[in-house]
Formats: C-alpha cells, structure tokens, sequence
C-alpha cells in the first residue's frame, strides 16, 4: 500500500471517532430532556449544565475530526 | 479556489498579506486576518454604542444590547457567585468577540469576490490566546486570593487519604490540558464547519460543470444541504461563544471559590 492511500485509510479511520461523539451528545441532550420533562419547573436552571456536558462529549468528536484533517492535509 | 477541478478546502484558512509583504521579516504586515478582526471590532462598537444611550424608555436596540449584557450578567453571578460582577468584563468580551467573529465569518459576502470573509476564530492563535487570557486570570486570582493555599483545588475534600492520592495526579493534569481544550473547542467548531461548507460548494459547482443529467439531482441536493448546514452554522457559532463564556466563568469560579 503507498502512502498516499494509507493516509485516507487513516482519515476514514479517524473519522469514526466524530460518529462516537455524536452517540454522546446525543446521550447529553437525551438523558436531559427524560429528566426536564419528568420536572420542567427545574429545568431552566440547569441549562448551564447542559451545555458544559456538551462541551466535554463534542470536544472530543472535534479531536477526532481534527486528527483526520491533520492526517489528509498535514 | 480550486481551478484544475481539485478541492482544496484549506485555502480559505491561509492568512495572506493586503499592505506589505512577509518577506525580509518584516513584522508589521496588514493581513486579511487583521482586516476582518477590524471588521469584527468595528461591528460590536456599532452594536455596543448604538444600544448604550441609556433612554428612559428603551428602543429594539438597547433592550437588545441590555439583553446579552444580563444574560451574561446573569451566567456570571450564578457560577462564581456575590464576586462575579469583578470578572464579568473579560467574560463578556470574549463571549460578544466569539459570537460576533463566528457569525461574521458565517456571512454570504462571498458572493463578492473580494469580500469573501475571513473566519478571525478559524486560526488556533485566536481562540488560544483568549483561553491562555482566561487561565492567566484563574492562576493570577488563585495564588493571590488564596496563596499556595490555591494548590488545595487538586485535592478532593473528605476523602480517605489514599483516594487523595490517585486523584490529585488525574485532577493536574485535567487541569493542565484545560487551556489547550478551551481554546480548541471554538477553533475546531468553525474550522470544521467552513470545510464541510468548502466541501460542499465545490460539488455544487462541479455537479453543474458536469452537463449530465444526474448533475442537476445533485447540485440541488448539495444546495440544500449547504443551507442546511450554514443554519446549524449560525446554532453552532452562538452555542460556542457561550460554551466559551461559561466554561470561563467556570474556571474562574474554581479559582475564587476553592471547589
């Protein structure tokens, strides 16, 4: 195999990374929503939370699709 | 963009000089980065002082500019606490440079050639710098609210001494990656975004070079698409800066609070 091939092996590799997170901010926003609807009075105030749980499960989706980009371009 | 029909989607990242040049070192180039950034400034100033003329019955504009600044009052109040309103500049610079910086560099101006826009937080030396901003601020109030006193962040409170020490190692060096992760998210979320819609434009105007009959099926597919995606664009540009803000005031609150 040349390199040129193994590297878009590679970022296809890599690329399965952004689908795991997209399984964990799925689960973030989920597991918030079963838990507002059971009490949407206190809802509101745990926005904050919601979007700092967020951050952490994207943060690492984003990792992975910055490791496919420096693999294809770098 | 791409003339021999190859996609190139970073060259709408590279930093090009407008006055000067960066040959023989020299150091004081005008760069489209440096022109954009001015754009950037130039619209919150508008924004800023176009709502700030404190009227005793407020129009659109300053219930708008009222607006954003309580929001962001709010958010710091909540998590840092009765100090909150010291951090609140720096918190809400940053939060209003990212919103505006990601929505600009969203803009269709493209449609001009010259004025196509440069994303200023698609380059890491941006966003980098606000996040190292943000932890000289948390290392700076620490040591000096709390002295030495401040190292106690790492160590979890009543817990048996041997938890104590397997933590304290995880919770350092989560701390130091902290930095790094602040300024990459917003970076990565833009830069990510403006390849995929690079991408996409240029199977558009492929597509429609084809002259096939499959090509208008899929011009109009990718068209929609980039619609698609510029909207999520525009959610992904404001969620950012507040993720941004938030995990700002966050850091802080740890270090004025101690836990």
């Amino acid at each position: 195999m040349d390199l040129a091939s193994a590297r878009l092996i590679g970022a296809g590799l890599a690329a399965i990374g952004v689908g795991a997170a997209s399984l964990g901010v799925g689960f973030v926003f989920g597991s918030f929503l079963q838990s507002a609807i059971r009490n949407p009075a206190a809802s509101d105030g745990q926005q904050g939370r919601l979007y700092i749980g967020f951050a952490a499960a994207e943060l690492l989706g984003l990792m992975a699709f910055a490791v496919a980009m420096l693999i294809l371009f770098a | 963009m791409a003339a021999s029909g190859k996609i190139d989607p970073m060259h709408q990242f590279v930093i090009e000089p407008i006055f000067g040049s960066f040959q023989g070192n020299n150091p004081f180039v005008f760069t489209n980065s440096a022109l954009w950034t001015l754009i950037v400034l130039g619209t919150i100033w508008l924004f800023m002082f176009g709502g700030m003329k404190r009227e005793l019955i407020p129009g659109r504009w300053q219930v708008a500019v009222e607006g954003l600044i309580a929001f962001i009052d709010d958010m710091v109040n909540v998590s840092i606490g009765p100090d909150g309103k010291k951090y609140l500049p720096w918190v809400f610079t940053s939060f209003i440079f990212l919103l505006f910086a990601n929505l600009i560099g969203n803009m269709p101006f493209g449609v001009v050639a010259a004025a196509h826009p440069f994303t200023v937080t698609s380059q890491f030396t941006f966003t980098g710098i606000m996040s190292l901003i943000t932890f000289a601020i948390v290392l700076g109030v620490g040591f000096w609210k709390h002295g030495l006193h401040f190292l106690s962040l790492f160590v979890p409170k009543d817990a048996p001494l041997a938890f104590k020490f397997v933590i304290a190692p995880i919770e350092f060096v989560s701390f130091l990656v902290r930095p790094f992760s602040l300024g990459l998210r917003p970076f990565i979320a833009m830069f990510a975004g403006h390849v995929l819609l690079d991408v996409f434009g240029n199977f558009v105007v492929q597509a429609i070079n084809s002259h096939s009959a499959g090509g208008i099926g899929i011009t109009i597919l990718c068209f929609c698409f980039i619609m698609f995606v510029s909207m999520i664009e525009l959610l992904v540009a404001a969620i950012q800066a507040y993720v941004f803000a938030i995990l700002t005031s966050l850091y802080i609150s740890e270090a004025v609070n101690l836990h």
